[in-house]
């Protein structure tokens, strides 16, 4: 064969109209103008494409409006519409409104056995209805295939399937995933090898299918140089195609001839693809800088501040947070300084506190302070081998003070607290992180160890309010005296000072977020300031104290009146039978699926940059940091999903139920499981019910519930892996859009439950409309206001089968990993989100024994709901 | 045995013969206002609504129906080109399309179990679905051309709507005919496809493109060959081509379908061109040898007409075909057929 992709038996799919993939396209279509957007798929077609992918999954756009539009656009020009289209989507609903649009015979790319057989073959009868031949992804319930064996398997499965059900083996094209190589994980060396074998051997075995793949996924390590990019997919092609890979999305212009590959590059290339040799990676990634192109005006600007004096390079550095140099520049002032810690505590602290400055007076944001706290942490690292060969004692880092720090017993959340600590250090403080989980007495041992200067303690989830008030009367009992700083997500000034303040003399300070803890941990080690802070803070908790006591709390209905006053239940509105009842258990999702549900207005508040997403990128205030946030976060995303960093699991139950009162009994498995909800008390005005989950559950007959948790697994070695480059930065990015995925997945499988597994939903919404949770139904999660018992999650992952989604429970139920969600769905029409806020004893004393436990534990769990 | 295997054993044997048009045939009875309206209380005039007659003057059609029986029509089709619920919005006669599709569909069910019942030969209804007068594929705005008068679920339910009555009236098969615009036609597809599942019986389909020019595309630009990647998944059990122009102008686009299509083909030319009155008046004898000349070419398995045909041409053409071998439907290509507005086959 002359020429890769120019084979006669080699389709060419036009890559550029998909917004995942082309900067142009998504810009253009995001500002509606579609008059460009339909000149990328001119150009295409004359570049060679011999199909369109089409594809507009993108968090911002109505995507089934803006599928709808540009293949009604396209269709009136002759010259683009001579070829077929092929539709692009993770989701169901754009990829219909495309087929609804399109004349000719298209293909729908893809539809997978990820949500198992039933909802596979009913999307499959839909793309034969429809008039369109079908790419099957290799992705079965246990998850993407990455061995040549798993992928051969669920590709031959599928095919069983289909034939067996009327398709035409000549309208099914696989994809068996093309996966990164070259990344550097051992894993991943024999991805390239594992795709053509697999090719070869489906062909065999599946008689009249075709292969198909998107190329750009493969080179994705070398992103930035397009040499080495081209060079790699040609070669994966010249192998690929003999095997049977007669399709593949490409850049349609941009595929070279094997052979005018410069002969060494190629070989480079041939040995990472067929996985020729143990070294072939660092070989490629060695010879890969001779071919890196160069950006004149990026040089130009590089040249400038290169040319400072190494100090002002070192505060530069430091201010604009670039790590590129650092080490070097470190060096190079180490020589000219008498002494190496003479680097820190001149120009660096000098950086330092420019950062600190800038940050103090609101001009820099959180995500560039933890940048460049990666910069000075990197120096210091640089640093220190030769401060200690100078025996001299650690006076860079002793500082302004010593603080521990951890996240308590029971809970796993630290990008809060981890934040804090970067904050602190770039402030000076010597930080001793303890970790998560950590228990009262390893924190008290820490601290009187270390002699540290305070302690702060973190915390997500509810029941941590109780282990710090634990934490707090243990430093009581052993008589201790520093400061104790409260921080995390449902702490609050109200919580301190009614519960945790009471509990030790020492001074307890609410700390509200991380612009805070300077100024506070610098007051407390500060001589002047230190007790009109403390006394100042005692004040006013009490006067908080005294307030409370005195307003008295709202006024609460018995609970009898409150159930007099239920929600009332609308038969009509009762949702059918599940299309799919029982359990679904599902070993990974597409991460790509998730990436354009993710709600990103979270994300920029767990960086405290206030606003919503996204607006916020154009804020005159925190823009500039949002959207270098923003490209930060997509880079690390579009890695993270090519390099496969983490697995989405989960599962799902849909279970017959009867109400009984305020429970549900849940017929989930062989056994019927009570779920206790509780119900509002607060007295109501006229006309507003006392509200409890129970009250969306048919009193009078069988009805339907379901419960659901996803985790995104396999952080760990990546989080290992910043650790060693000391990189907090990175860090608490991949932490924050882990988060981001898992509540991504909750509402993507949430959809999934309601127009398929459960079906009673038809939806077309756009993501907006999804976050603003348009839709009907509901999933609500234990230990969040409409069902405020944590402990609830044991008996819901009892029903899922013990660990749904590979989930693991703390004792104080927080979820491990630590990017999980979890809840129970309702799908009547009325049900609705609402908290439960405070309860009477009464109801306490009704809800243990139905919780079948005993009434100091109910009271220990629902301690927030009976204040 | 089901009506498409019954279709299919007897089109193995000899060429079938399909009727004629309606509309040639209902001008010639001269009929007026009140005679189509018939004491029905309609705003519009409803003069030209040749749908309506169906219920308004039954005679009318019933005796037009027998006519083509008696010339030798073995596939009867429905008068129900226009009756579907855009059409009729034109004689603000919309609420009438049920009564109208199944009263249709009845009168020709009864015409041919009389005819079968007397000579003891098979006779097949074809319930006719019109393109309607709006496409999905084209924008009526030249400065928006993403704009579109309907969409795709509408065309399909007011398909639906049609298909339904015709099935309760009693129809074998569901003909598409004159189909301008692919994706009119998928929408009457998927309609039909949705109107089996619910009905639990098998609604056969017949398709039927129409040309709109010389270069043998039909207005939604579609080539013969892309036209048929388009509409293969109905399994239909004729594909083929009416209306259009005169048959030997049809010639070369019928043969590139016949080549190609692994399933029957039908094809129904008009009496010639209209001349500049806008009358057909090709004779039947021209019209038969034209068709005569495809069925020696081995080209079709069911001829019949559309505009202006008589049923003196459906007689000559029966004539001519009789005694003749069928085209041979060739066996599926291998590789995939998918299309744009021009067919792309992708080798297996």
């Amino acid at each position: 064969m002359e020429q890769a992709g120019a084979g006669a038996r080699f389709v060419n799919i036009g890559e550029r109209c998909n917004v995942t993939g082309s900067a142009k396209f998504k810009k253009l279509v995001l500002a509606g103008d579609y008059e460009g957007a339909v000149v990328v798929a001119r150009d295409q077609v004359e570049n060679g494409a011999q199909i369109i992918d089409v594809n507009v999954d993108e968090a911002l756009l109505d995507s089934e409006a803006a599928m709808t539009t540009f293949l009604k656009r396209i269709a009136a020009e002759p010259d683009i519409a001579r070829v077929p289209v092929m539709i692009d989507s993770s989701k169901w609903s754009v990829i219909e409104a495309g087929l609804k649009c399109v004349s000719g015979k298209p293909i729908v790319n893809s539809i997978s056995l990820k949500e198992g057989e039933g909802p596979f073959l009913e999307l499959a009868r839909k793309c034969r209805a429809y008039g369109a031949a079908v790419v099957v992804m290799a992705f079965d319930e246990v998850g993407q295939a990455d061995t040549a064996e798993r992928k051969v398997a669920i590709c031959e499965r599928a095919y069983r399937l289909l034939v067996a059900d009327g398709s035409d083996a000549q309208d099914i094209i696989f994809d068996p995933n093309i996966f990164a190589v070259a990344t550097g994980i051992d894993e991943h060396r024999r991805y390239a090898m594992d795709f053509i074998e697999a090719a070869r051997e489906i062909r065999r075995r599946c008689p009249g299918v075709h292969i198909s793949g998107g190329l750009s996924n493969l080179s994705f390590s070398f992103r930035g140089n397009e040499t080495v990019r081209r060079a790699m997919h040609s070669v994966f092609l010249y192998h690929a195609i003999p095997a049977g890979m007669d399709m593949g999305i490409v850049n349609a212009g941009q595929l070279d001839v094997y052979d005018a590959i410069d002969p060494e590059l190629r070989d480079a290339c041939e040995d990472v693809i067929l996985d020729r040799r143990d070294d072939a990676t660092e070989r490629l990634i060695a010879l890969a800088e001779r071919f890196k192109g160069t950006d004149a005006a990026e040089e130009k600007k590089l040249a400038e501040w290169r040319s400072l004096p190494v100090a002002e390079r070192l505060s530069y550095a430091l201010v604009k947070g670039i790590d590129a140099h650092i080490v070097e520049d470190t060096e190079e002032a180490r020589q000219e300084f008498a002494r190496p810690i003479e680097v820190i505590e001149g120009p660096l602290m000098d950086g330092m506190n420019v950062v600190g400055d800038l940050f103090g007076s609101g001009k820099m944001f959180l995500p560039q302070v933890v940048k460049s706290a990666r910069v000075m942490k990197r120096a210091v690292a640089h640093l220190i081998p030769f401060i200690e060969a100078e025996k001299e004692k650690s006076g860079a880092t002793a500082g302004k003070g010593r603080i521990v720090m951890a996240t308590v017993k029971g809970d796993v959340h630290d990008i809060g607290k981890n934040i804090v600590g970067v904050v602190l250090q770039c402030n000076g403080f010597e930080v001793i992180d303890l970790g998560v989980m950590v228990p009262w007495q390893d924190i008290l041992k820490a601290a009187n160890g270390n002699q540290a200067h305070m302690i702060g303690l973190s915390g997500l989830i509810t029941p941590s309010l109780d282990e710090m008030v634990t934490v707090a009367g243990e430093m009581q009992r052993s008589e201790m005296k520093l400061p104790l700083l409260i921080g995390g997500a449902t702490t609050s000034k109200a919580h301190t000072a009614l519960r945790i303040d009471p509990a030790y003399e020492g001074p307890v300070i609410h700390v509200l977020d991380a612009s805070r803890a300077v100024g506070v941990a610098s007051s407390l080690v500060s001589d002047t300031q230190r007790e009109p802070l403390i006394a100042t803070t005692a004040d006013d908790y009490d006067k908080l104290r005294k307030s409370r006591e005195r307003s008295g709390q709202s006024e609460l209905a018995s609970l009898e009146e409150a159930r007099a006053n239920a929600f009332p239940f609308d038969p009509s509105g009762q949702a059918p039978a599940p299309a799919y009842p029982g359990l679904h258990h599902f070993g990974e999702w597409p991460l790509a699926d998730l990436r354009a549900s993710i709600d990103w207005t979270p994300f920029f508040r767990a960086w405290e940059l206030a606003g919503n997403y996204p607006a916020i990128l154009d804020d005159s205030i925190v823009g500039e940091s949002a959207r270098s946030l923003f490209k930060d976060a997509n880079e690390m995303l579009g890695q993270l999903i090519a390099e496969r960093w983490v697995t989405p699991k989960a599962t799902v139950g849909l279970w017959r139920c009867k109400r009984e009162g305020d429970d549900v009994l849940v017929l989930a498995g062989n056994d019927w499981t009570r779920l206790p909800f509780l119900r509002q008390q607060v007295k109501k005005r006229e006309g507003r019910p006392n509200m409890c989950l129970a009250d969306f559950i048919n009193p009078d007959g069988e009805d339907w519930i379901g419960g659901f948790a996803v985790g995104i697994h396999g952080l760990e070695p990546h989080l290992e892996r910043f650790k060693q480059t000391i990189d907090d930065y990175d860090d608490i990015l991949l932490k924050a859009l882990a988060d981001r995925l898992a509540e991504s997945f909750a509402e993507v499988l949430h959809a999934t439950v309601r127009n398929r597994l459960w079906g009673y939903a038809d939806e077309h919404f756009s993501n907006e409309q999804l976050i603003r949770e348009k839709y009907q139904g509901i999933r609500p999660a234990p230990g969040y206001p409409a069902c405020p018992d944590h402990s609830l999650k044991t008996i819901l992952f009892d029903m899922l089968g013990g660990h749904p989604g590979e989930v693991t429970l703390t004792e104080n139920f927080a979820m491990l990993p630590t990017s999980a969600v979890s809840g129970f769905y309702f799908g009547h029409r009325d049900s609705q989100y609402f908290g439960v806020a405070r309860i009477g004893r009464d109801q306490l004393e009704d809800y243990a024994p139905r919780r079948n436990v005993a009434m100091d534990q109910a009271e220990r769990w629902l301690r927030p709901n009976l204040d | 045995m089901s009506n498409s295997a019954n279709l299919r054993a007897a089109a193995a044997k000899r060429v079938l013969i399909k009727d004629g048009a309606y509309g040639t045939l209902i001008q010639a009875h001269r009929l007026q206002s009140a005679d189509f309206c018939a004491g029905l209380d309609l705003i519009k005039d409803q003069r030209g609504n040749n749908d309506l007659l169906n219920i308004t003057q039954p005679e009318v059609v019933r005796s037009i129906c027998e006519s083509f029986a008696e010339a030798g029509a073995e596939i009867l089709a429905t008068n129900t080109f226009n009756a579907n619920a855009i059409s009729q919005a034109d004689y603000a006669a919309e609420t009438l399309v049920s009564r109208i599709n199944e009263a249709s569909a009845s009168i020709v069910r009864e015409v041919a179990d009389r005819y079968s019942a007397r000579d003891g030969k098979a006779r097949w209804i074809a319930g006719a679905l019109g393109p309607t007068n709006k496409t999905l594929s084209l924008s009526p705005n030249v400065n928006d051309p993403a704009y579109r008068e309907v969409d795709f679920d509408q065309v399909k339910a007011v398909y639906r709507e049609q298909i339904d009555a015709l099935a309760r009236g009693g129809v074998d098969f569901i003909l598409i005919e004159t189909i301008f615009d692919t994706l009119n036609a998928k929408a009457a597809i998927m309609a039909t496809l949705e109107a089996e599942q619910a009905l639990g019986r098998e609604l056969p389909l017949m398709i039927s493109m129409t040309l709109t020019d010389l270069s043998g595309r039909n207005l939604s630009g579609h080539t013969v060959e892309a036209f048929w990647a388009s509409v293969r998944h109905a399994k239909p059990v004729t594909i083929g081509l009416n209306c259009s122009f005169g048959a030997s102008q049809l010639r070369p686009h019928l043969a590139a379908l016949a080549s190609i299509a692994d399933t029957l083909v039908m094809a129904y030319p008009n009496a010639g061109l209209p001349n500049e009155l806008g009358e057909y008046d090709e004779a039947a004898a021209e019209t038969a040898a034209q068709v005569r000349d495809w069925v020696e070419g081995g080209l079709v398995n069911v001829v019949g007409g559309c505009c202006g045909t008589t049923p003196q041409h459906i007689a000559a053409i029966a004539g001519a075909a009789r005694d003749c071998t069928p085209r041979v439907v060739p066996a599926a290509r291998d590789g995939t057929l998918l299309a744009g507005l021009e067919p792309m086959l992708i080798a297996a």
